[in-house]
């Protein structure tokens, strides 16, 4: 089974669209392949952004959980 | 006596400070107030400038005034680079040694610009966020001849959001003034699904890109430049060859409030409202070195002054600093060598691009001139 540890965990919540999308491609950014990174959103954007963004550049997209109005967005960089 | 310190002499800085010393006056001439401005420049710079710097429109020293020139005579300078703040013992320090106490304390020491963050840029980009860069860019766009230009916004959020269209806007127009638009391919790449951070504004550059015939590539987020092949690779395995690369870089809030732990993931978190600086008594920030959803733009700075000059003096009074910053930003949009646009928006209202002018062009010139007044405080 594939490793799930957290390597970053990002409160992205108060931050308007681009923001959880950016701090999410800045954590990947620094993440080596294999590693999973979460970021927490509270910006309907993300629902969109995030997905897509993740199906352009071929990661992961582990989980996308939403709890009330925010979802946390869980990504592995597979390459 | 009641010590306000600023840090900073930029557009907040220098504005927040005027609107103080105004406020009180009577307090400071009777010495129950002192108000003291640290910058590490005691010159101002107008960095809107730049982008005509870079066009050869303007000379750098049009955009330049000492601070000095430009602050109420109430207001004390000081020449120092800050390098922390202790929050316990409320000192700030400097790099030449000195200690400043605070009862209140203003962060407005802007945003820093970061070529070096991105491997390969600073060896084979350009950018014109700085003067230097201005005027090295200057030299590149005398010599185009011919071939591929690239506009690559690295980093979100970085200072004027609107200024990566100006420049290709501007590009555009100056290629066909020269008789060589066939010659030039305008690449735009923008590191989301748009061409632009607000949707009204991305919607709106995108008709007008594809009209003047700019290609553009979203969901490029910039990774690396291969300064021997200048070759722009992205996160997302796009590769872009280039003759001239216009970037924007990575930017951050100065070093010192990482340091300070008074910003995180770059910026300084700031309620939106009142301007205090979460989890802090008495600490504000304004401008670009906060965490807002706003633009980093100069207009931005400007209306949080009035906002936070008034909450200064309220805590300095003993009442709630209970006044509200609204996210009011105003920005002009220059779409050519003589037209412009403009947006004016908030938190809760988005903006509405206007049909380019020559008349709202003409506005922003005289603009460049007026923020002189401005930053004094007079209106
Ligand atoms: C190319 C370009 C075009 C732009 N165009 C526009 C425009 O058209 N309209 C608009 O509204 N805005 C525009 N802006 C943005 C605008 O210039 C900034 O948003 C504005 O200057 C922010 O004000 P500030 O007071 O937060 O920071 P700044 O004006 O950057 O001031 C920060 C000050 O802090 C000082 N400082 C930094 N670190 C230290 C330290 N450690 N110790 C002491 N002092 C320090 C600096 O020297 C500086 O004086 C543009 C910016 C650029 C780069």
């Amino acid at each position: 089974m594939p490793d799930l540890t957290i390597k970053q965990e990002i409160d992205a919540r108060g931050s308007a669209c681009p923001g959880p999308l950016m701090e999410l491609i800045r954590g990947l950014k620094s993440a080596s392949v294999g590693e999973v990174v979460a970021v927490l959103s509270n910006d309907p954007g993300s629902n969109k952004d995030i997905p897509e963004w993740v199906q352009k550049i071929g990661y992961e997209l582990v989980a996308a959980e939403t709890t009330g109005n925010q979802t946390r967005f869980v990504v592995r960089k597979t390459k | 006596m009641h010590r306000i310190v600023i840090l900073g002499a930029g557009v907040g800085g220098s504005v927040l400070a005027n609107h103080l010393a105004e406020h009180l006056k009577e307090e400071i001439a009777s010495g129950a107030v002192g108000i003291t401005l640290l910058t590490d420049n005691p010159e101002h710079t107008y960095k809107p400038g730049f982008l005509y710097v870079a066009f050869g429109k303007d000379e750098a020293r049009v955009f330049r005034r000492p601070v000095r020139e430009l602050l109420n005579p109430l207001v004390t300078l000081e020449t120092e680079t800050v390098t922390g703040v202790d929050t316990k013992t409320r000192h700030v320090h400097t790099q030449s040694g000195r200690r400043f106490a605070f009862d209140q304390l203003v962060l407005a020491t802007g945003a820093r610009v970061l070529p070096q963050a991105t491997p390969g840029l600073a060896e084979r980009g350009n950018w014109f966020y700085t003067l230097e860069g201005a005027l090295a860019l200057r030299q590149k766009i005398d010599q185009i001849e011919g071939g591929r230009v690239v506009v690559s916004v690295i980093g979100i959020p970085h200072m004027c959001p609107v200024a990566p269209l100006e420049v290709t806007l501007i590009l555009e127009d100056l290629l066909r003034l020269r008789g060589m638009r066939e010659k030039v391919e305008i690449l735009y790449t923008y590191p989301i699904n748009r061409v632009h951070s607000i949707p009204s504004v991305a919607e709106w550059a995108a008709k007008e890109f594809e009209s003047r015939g700019i290609r553009s590539e979203t969901f490029f987020n910039a990774d690396h430049v291969d300064p021997e092949k200048n070759v722009l690779a992205s996160l997302e395995g796009t590769e872009i060859p280039f003759d001239l690369l216009i970037a924007i870089p990575e930017h951050r809030s100065a070093s010192y409030l990482e340091d300070s732990g008074l910003a995180k993931g770059g910026w300084v978190a700031t309620d939106r409202g009142t301007l205090a600086v979460n989890g802090q008594e008495g600490i504000w920030a304004l401008g670009d070195t906060t965490d807002l959803p706003v633009s980093k733009a100069g207009s931005v700075a400007h209306y949080q002054a009035f906002v936070l000059a008034r909450n200064v003096v309220c805590t300095f009074r003993g009442r709630k600093p209970a006044f509200q910053y609204d996210g009011k930003t105003m920005c002009f949009i220059e779409t050519g060598l003589d037209s412009a646009t403009f947006i004016e928006f908030s938190y809760l209202r988005p903006p509405r691009p206007q049909r380019p002018s020559k008349m709202i062009h003409w506005a922003k010139l005289v603009y460049n001139n007026t923020y002189w007044l401005n930053v004094r405080g007079v209106f």
